[in-house]
């Protein structure tokens, strides 16, 4: 097995902005690549000469797709990943962590709430329902964040937008009077969600304190906890467990998460305590 | 300039399957529907400007309505979104009732607009249905207020690692 601390090398094959400071960067192996991975799983991306962050993967590889990253550039790291250009090299270990409980859905209802960049971790498992679309219920998925031009996956989420099978709610916190879509905080779209709560599947992914409102909100609706998952982000290093960067309480974010069940974590993010 | 309806439901019937009055007694709706008209805004008609009375609140039962503010030598700033099953509106009970926003349909909007002095003048003889009307915008006042605290907190912005 490959050594988990070792870079894989990989090329920028294409490049795509997102946002005014979030690309999204397709990556090729230039050897092997590394294993594939599962929805809500992360790598760490190495930007050499700068250093490593982790990163989720906000798309899967195969049939000819790239390995997908979405990077929003805030700081030295970030920034430099940013900056690469189709051609240019990059390392990449992993996949790390846990992904999302698409499995323990199956048969269930299923909505997504995502905030800002917290969109990237959870497309592979919108993609994942869409397509075996089969084997859940009602699936909706709310996407909240700053203005219009922040939103991610404009074209994807067009195609979304235009499948009968699932409702995809946006909403930004302002927006210029060109906007027709909604204004509001995230969870104000959940009253539109038809909730049944004995037959549904969570999954948050956004600032933790949206995932504490968003939380909140669907216990109000009868939820329970252990039918909300969220992805949790804290500083890595190692991401195997090794160096304890990553901790969250009693837990490591690169080991145990970043997928939790909220009975999981909800303590550590104050759920309960709003 | 607005276009009142033919009432083909009641006004009534209309309130009660709205999940605003949800629990609503026969009398207290009643009492209501007679203050109330439906009504019909066209896309990107205005309901209200800021500082105009607030005469009227309106149940929305169709489409979606932009609340938004004007800033002097900026593009007008839409701040927040109604749509069905939402009310549009507390200005007209709590003085000097005066709107506080501009407000503009987004597509074709269907309310049933209540006349605000007409239900005053019915919660001041009725106290039971002052204080039924009041605590439900309450509760709107109480979510309106979490999500302004949430947006004042700029959540996209933050970094997660705190
Ligand atoms: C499991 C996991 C998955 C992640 N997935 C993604 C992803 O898909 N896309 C993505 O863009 N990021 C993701 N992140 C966050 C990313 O790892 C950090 O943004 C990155 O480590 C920042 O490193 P840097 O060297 O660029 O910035 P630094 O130089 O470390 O920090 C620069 C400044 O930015 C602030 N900052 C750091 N991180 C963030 C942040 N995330 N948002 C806002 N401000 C920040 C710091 O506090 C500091 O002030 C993920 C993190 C984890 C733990
Ligand atoms: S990043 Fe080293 S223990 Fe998690």
């Amino acid at each position: 097995m490959a050594d988990p601390m070792t870079p894989v090398r990989y090329r920028v094959a294409a490049k795509h902005q997102e946002t005014s400071d979030t690309w999204t960067l397709d990556l090729r192996p230039l050897a092997g690549p590394i294993a594939t991975p599962r929805p809500g799983q992360f790598t760490m991306l190495y930007a050499f000469g700068r250093g490593e962050i982790p990163i989720s993967v906000s798309g899967l590889p195969g049939e000819g797709s790239p390995l997908r990253h979405t990077i929003r550039a805030v700081g030295s790291v970030s920034e430099a990943l940013c900056a690469l250009v189709p051609g240019d090299e990059v390392g990449v270990r992993g996949p790390f962590g846990t992904s999302w409980g698409l499995e323990r859905a199956e048969g269930r209802d299923v909505v997504m709430m995502a905030g800002g960049i917290g969109l990237a971790p959870l497309r592979p498992a919108v993609e994942h329902v869409l397509e075996h679309r089969d084997s859940y219920g009602r699936f909706a998925v709310l996407i909240g964040c700053r203005t219009p031009r922040d939103l991610l996956f404009l074209r994807q989420l067009e195609a979304w937008r235009g499948r009968f099978d699932v409702e995809v709610e946006v909403t930004v916190d302002s927006a210029d009077p060109g906007w027709h879509g909604d204004v509001g905080v995230v969870t104000g779209l959940l009253p539109r969600i038809p909730i049944d709560p004995d037959n549904i599947t969570v999954m948050m992914c956004g600032p933790e304190v949206m995932m504490r409102f968003g939380a909140r909100a669907m216990i109000e609706r009868g939820v329970a906890e252990a039918d909300i998952e969220l992805s949790t982000e804290r500083n890595m290093k190692c991401a195997i467990g090794h160096c304890g960067h990553c901790q969250l309480g009693p837990k490591f974010i690169c080991m145990d998460g970043p997928v939790f069940p909220l009975p999981e974590v909800g303590p550590l993010l104050a759920v309960r305590s709003l | 300039m607005t276009e009142v309806v033919a009432q083909r439901q009641s006004i009534r019937d209309l309130l009660a399957a709205h999940p605003f009055f949800a629990d609503l007694g026969d009398r207290d709706l009643d009492l209501i529907a007679g203050c109330g008209q439906n009504r019909v805004f066209r896309p990107g008609q205005v309901l209200f400007r800021e500082g105009d009375p607030a005469d009227w609140f309106h149940v929305i039962r169709r489409g979606r309505i932009a609340l938004g503010i004007s800033i002097p030598g900026r593009e007008d700033l839409i701040i927040d979104t109604l749509g069905p099953g939402e009310v549009l509106g507390w200005s007209w009970l709590f003085p000097p009732h005066v709107w506080t926003m501009d407000a503009t349909a987004l597509d074709t909007v269907h309310v049933i607009a209540l006349d605000g002095v007409c239900l005053r003048g019915k919660c001041d003889d009725d106290p039971a249905l002052g204080y039924s009307l009041a605590r439900r915008f309450a509760g709107i006042l109480s979510d309106r207020l979490a999500s302004t605290r949430l947006r004042l907190l700029d959540i996209y912005q933050a970094d997660p690692h705190g």
